[in-house]
């Protein structure tokens, strides 16, 4: 027999979603069948259930092979290279729970590492930007629920987050939007012909890198001032008729995502974004929302927003926190050879780094807390498999727009399996020994 | 637990009327007890020092969904206000928004064990109380926001106070909450379309009713439930000159009720930062002091306390739910603005703000605050407060202090203002010569928000049997002193217990505390129609679902304690 679990988060992407139903055997250790997830998150689901899961520490020996070792060797190995490490680097924690976000600071404090998500090559720019300017949001209910303007700028959710459409910002009937979409007009700005544009009811096919050019002409088209005929190659019509569009709304939200904020310009780009929407709420009332991916990288910018003052970024090795975007950050660390040791948990920056930073991490020592065979753990001397967080243990995660959920435990792990959190305390309580306090 | 008995310090204590005598505090297994009943304490000698119970904050903006936007967004904040962690001290930063750990130490330094986050957004409970988990020390509780929530709204449009108060009960225990705070009634829905709602009669948009309606439905609801706290408001129209009159009538919507609560307060409205809601004049230019009219309101009438909400004069972060002010601040003082919308149930804002003593509206500001303080003729009805941080850091509770005590710290002020003689015309401090004493100050800072809290039977006061929060400054009252000497002393107490645990010792941080978090369970008849609405909604309009909603679990709470309220009836 089997049972469903109802109200399952779904541990993916920002989106988050919040009513997924499980379909597990009676004595919760099989999982069978996903409803109401998309396809990627139904698979992160049934990935779990891999016959070929590893479920044991290993260790890369010198010929290269791999051998298997033991959670008490692993546990040693990780503390004995963080507290030797003058300045190691515990890179990740976007695909975990805040808990777990929480020991991993705790440790790196007590070692002096860089603890950076991976906002670094991804939303940071947008940290920086509301650094600058601030940023006027709101919950993707408020979307729901009031929003009749949609501008998806630089982003693709129908690919990268497959039921944010769905679920919040086009098609559902919300208490002041019981006309669905056919209540909303949507705008994408978007180089490509994506699957997100060909619904759109006004998609400006923007030159690539030429963000920051028609994002300034919008401010213009607000005034009502004069533009060149064709900005960033758009035709002034084009864009006075989406201004004008814009203006017009009751609610305007503006989604953007790494289009525009890892191309010519980064978080001057979102500086001038989020100028256009602090301009709208002259005229109406407007929102902006960064596309977060992972599904907690928000929330490791909001644990170490109350714990160290910074969302990313943040250097421990002086035994203070320091943030220094451009000094502080992943890549220019690994490329200028300043860490001597690199943790990654809940991230895979062999598969997202350039390849001069994953050769850097191939020569240190290093170790990767992850569930899945990836690229990172290609290069990582060590390799602790954990259960999956949201699938085989709950705990906090921070959607999108900054609410927290508590995900689920759906299934139980491979027996004998320890989860990020509870490998991370014997971490921390190891690495305490050897500094003695 | 171990025994400590305090000798021979100079007592302030408002609970057992002790003004300042040499008196010996008792402290066994985390409580007060008769010095007899000790066996073999350690002696603490507090000969030449002041005791007082540890300081309880009713109103601070210390966890939660905005506070931390103002701290990720102001990296300037840490600049120079970093400190190493040291032995059990973990690093802290910040200034006017501090980390969680800094928060923790930092209110003990100045003696202070009970800290209440001023305003919890419902759907953002978990973040605040994963917040208030890592702040070390302190009890804290937070006030989930009541005043723009739908339900609300449609239940109060038709007075319909017990369903109100059945969906407060459903909320409180959702949430993990301790009382019910309003903020902006009305406007901050109205800020959903970009609107506010300007005075207590200006109809929010769409739901058709008034603020005064929300407003004194919800004190009706509260006193129905009897929680431990009354009706906690910042009401309409905050910091606009002119808003007095707001204030007046907000004030008035609590006329002819009387508090049914078994904690033993006795207000059915706490106003809070009421600095910011007693101006006078039509613009900055001619905006001017409203205090006097505003305490002669207060002080006669005994169902009101308030907290002051003082400005501090420093470069600070201002956060509120207030959505609309924020943007009105925005466009005033032109720094950056976040803003974050929730749906159903409210939205907040957050712009830094420098507080300039050159600046002749500051000033008045800095002078209303003070001038609250120094007409209260109930010093248990008027609390120190800085709203932290909106008006000033809670750090500078101390200077706050000094200058109630001290007219001639309050001199030093008014010289050092560029503007100062179009400030003392503009207000009523500088012909005000009172100077508060310490047992009033116990009583504004201990003693009166305990009470209001409807915790007396626990904290503010050293009554055998009370939680043992024990503060001990290096002050001697009956010797001379400078008034910069009350600041230096109350920003950093020499030893410290929380609920009978040392956590300072010799001015140094000595224990992370047995830190609690206070939540309210409010008991009501089943109610059939509420339970429905409340599945209707999370069906239809919230993002999240009805079983995803509610705080539960060991990582969000690791320490509750739970006050029961049984209103079934």
């Amino acid at each position: 027999m089997t049972k469903t679990v109802t109200d399952v988060v779904c541990p993916f992407c920002g989106t988050l979603c919040d009513d997924l139903e499980v379909v597990v055997s009676d004595d919760g250790k099989k999982l069978f069948e996903v409803y109401n997830a998309c396809a990627i998150g139904a698979e992160k689901f049934l990935h779990s259930q891999a016959a070929d899961r590893l479920t044991r520490p290993r260790m890369r020996q010198d010929d290269g092979s791999w051998k298997e070792i033991s959670y008490d060797e692993a546990i040693e190995y990780t503390a004995r290279m963080l507290a030797d490490a003058k300045k190691p680097l515990m890179y990740g924690w976007s695909s975990t729970n805040c808990e777990a976000q929480a020991v991993g600071s705790e440790i790196g404090e007590m070692v002096g590492a860089v603890m950076d998500n991976t906002a670094t090559v991804c939303h940071g720019t947008s940290l920086i930007a509301v650094q600058d300017i601030g940023i006027p949001s709101c919950t993707l209910g408020e979307v729901k629920n009031r929003a009749d303007r949609i501008l998806f700028w630089g982003c693709n959710p129908a690919h990268a987050h497959p039921r944010h459409m769905s679920r919040y910002s086009i098609f559902p009937r919300g208490f002041f939007t019981g006309k669905g979409h056919t209540g909303r007009k949507m705008i994408v700005v978007d180089p490509r012909p994506t699957d997100t544009a060909r619904i759109a009811d006004v998609h400006l096919q923007i030159e690539q890198g030429r963000d920051y050019e028609l994002l300034d002409a919008f401010r213009v088209a607000f005034k009502g001032e004069k533009l060149p005929d064709v900005v960033a190659g758009i035709p002034k019509e084009k864009i006075y008729e989406a201004a004008d569009m814009l203006k017009s709304g009751r609610f305007a939200i503006i989604f953007f995502g790494m289009g525009v904020t890892q191309s010519l310009g980064k978080n001057h780009n979102i500086d001038a974004a989020i100028a256009v929407t602090r301009d709208l709420n002259e005229y109406t009332k407007a929102a902006i929302m960064p596309m977060r991916g992972h599904y907690n990288v928000t929330g490791s910018g909001q644990v170490w927003g109350w714990l160290f003052g910074f969302p990313y970024a943040v250097d421990l090795s002086r035994g203070f926190a320091r943030y220094n975007p451009g000094e502080t950050t992943s890549n220019d660390l690994l490329r200028r050879g300043e860490v001597d040791a690199v943790f990654v948990l809940g991230s895979d920056p062999g598969a997202h780094f350039p390849f001069s930073s994953v050769k850097e991490i191939y020569n240190l020592p290093s170790v990767a807390v992850e569930p899945h065979e990836t690229p990172t753990t290609e290069v990582c001397k060590v390799h602790v498999p954990v259960a999956f967080v949201g699938v085989e243990v709950g705990g906090c995660a921070y959607r999108m727009d900054n609410v927290p959920i508590e995900t689920r435990k759906v299934v139980e792990p491979p027996e004998g399996m320890l989860t990020d959190e509870e490998f991370l305390d014997r971490v921390l309580a190891r690495v305490k020994e050897i500094k003695g306090v | 637990m171990a025994e400590y008995l305090i000798k021979n310090g100079f007592v302030f204590d408002p609970v057992l009327g002790i003004k300042g005598d040499k008196a010996d505090v008792a402290i066994k297994d985390g409580k007060i007890v008769e010095t007899n009943a000790l066996r073999a304490p350690e002696v603490i000698d507090a000969a030449g020092k002041t005791v007082m119970a540890g300081g309880v904050d009713i109103h601070a903006h210390v966890a939660g969904p905005k506070v931390n936007i103002g701290r990720n967004f102001r990296p300037e904040d840490k600049l120079f206000t970093y400190k190493p962690g040291r032995g059990i001290e973990r690093m802290q930063g910040g200034f006017s928004v501090p980390t969680t750990i800094r928060t923790g130490y930092n209110y003990a330094r100045m003696g202070y064990t009970t800290v209440m986050e001023a305003a919890m957004p419902p759907l953002y409970a978990r973040h605040t109380h994963e917040e208030m988990r890592d702040t070390p020390i302190l009890d804290q509780g937070a006030y989930p926001v009541f005043g723009n929530n739908w339900f609300v709204l449609e239940y109060l449009k038709n007075h319909e106070i017990e369903n109100t108060a059945a969906y407060i009960a459903w909320l409180l225990r959702a949430t993990k909450g301790y009382a019910v705070k309003v903020v902006n009634p009305g406007g901050t829905e109205a800020w959903g379309w970009g609107l506010n709602c300007e005075n207590v009669h200006d109809p929010v948009p769409y739901f058709d009713i008034t603020p005064a309606q929300i407003v004194k439905g919800l004190i009706e609801a509260n006193e129905y439930l009897g929680l431990p706290h009354s009706m906690h408001v910042h009401a309409n129209n905050l910091g606009n000159p002119g808003n007095y009159t707001t204030t007046l009538d907000t004030f008035k919507l609590s006329e002819g009720i009387k508090p049914n609560s078994k904690f033993g307060r006795d207000q059915v409205m706490h106003h809070t930062h009421v600095q910011f809601h007693s101006y006078g004049g039509e613009n900055w230019g001619n905006m001017e002091s409203k205090a006097t009219e505003i305490m002669d309101y207060v002080n006669s009438h005994d169902n009101i306390t308030i907290d002051i909400g003082q400005v501090t004069l420093d470069e600070t972060t201002t956060m509120t739910a207030d959505g609309p002010f924020e943007h009105h601040l925005t466009e005033l003082n032109h720094l950056k603005w976040a803003n974050s919308d929730v749906e159903l149930e409210t939205a907040a804002g957050v712009v830094p703000y420098v507080y300039s003593p050159g600046i002749k509206v500051c000033a008045i500001q800095w002078c209303i605050g003070l001038e609250l303080g120094l007409l209260a003729k109930d010093p248990m009805r008027v609390f120190i407060s800085t709203d932290h941080p909106n008006a000033g850091p809670f750090i500078r509770y101390p200077r706050v202090i000094k200058w109630l005590m001290s007219q001639e710290a309050r001199e030093q002020q008014f010289n050092a203002f560029k503007h100062k003689d179009k400030v003392i015309e503009a207000t009523n401090l500088a012909g005000i010569d009172r100077e508060l004493d310490l047992y009033e100050v116990a009583q504004m800072t201990r003693a009166g928000p305990a009470k209001a809290l409807g915790l007396a039977h626990m904290y503010g006061g050293l009554a055998p049997g009370m939680e043992a929060d024990v503060a001990i400054y290096a002050f001697n009252p009956n010797a001379p002193y400078a008034p910069d000497d009350i600041e230096t002393a109350f920003l950093n107490a020499e030893h410290l217990f929380k609920t009978g645990v040392q956590v300072i010792r010799d001015h140094e941080i000595a224990s992370n505390g047995n830190k609690r978090t206070l939540w309210v369970n409010a008991r009501v008849n089943e109610n059939p129609q509420v339970m429905r609405d409340v599945k209707e909604k999370f069906l239809r309009y919230y993002t999240v679902t009805l079983n995803n909603y509610e705080v539960t679990g060991h990582h969000y709470l690791p320490n509750p304690y739970v006050i029961e309220v049984d209103a079934t009836q």
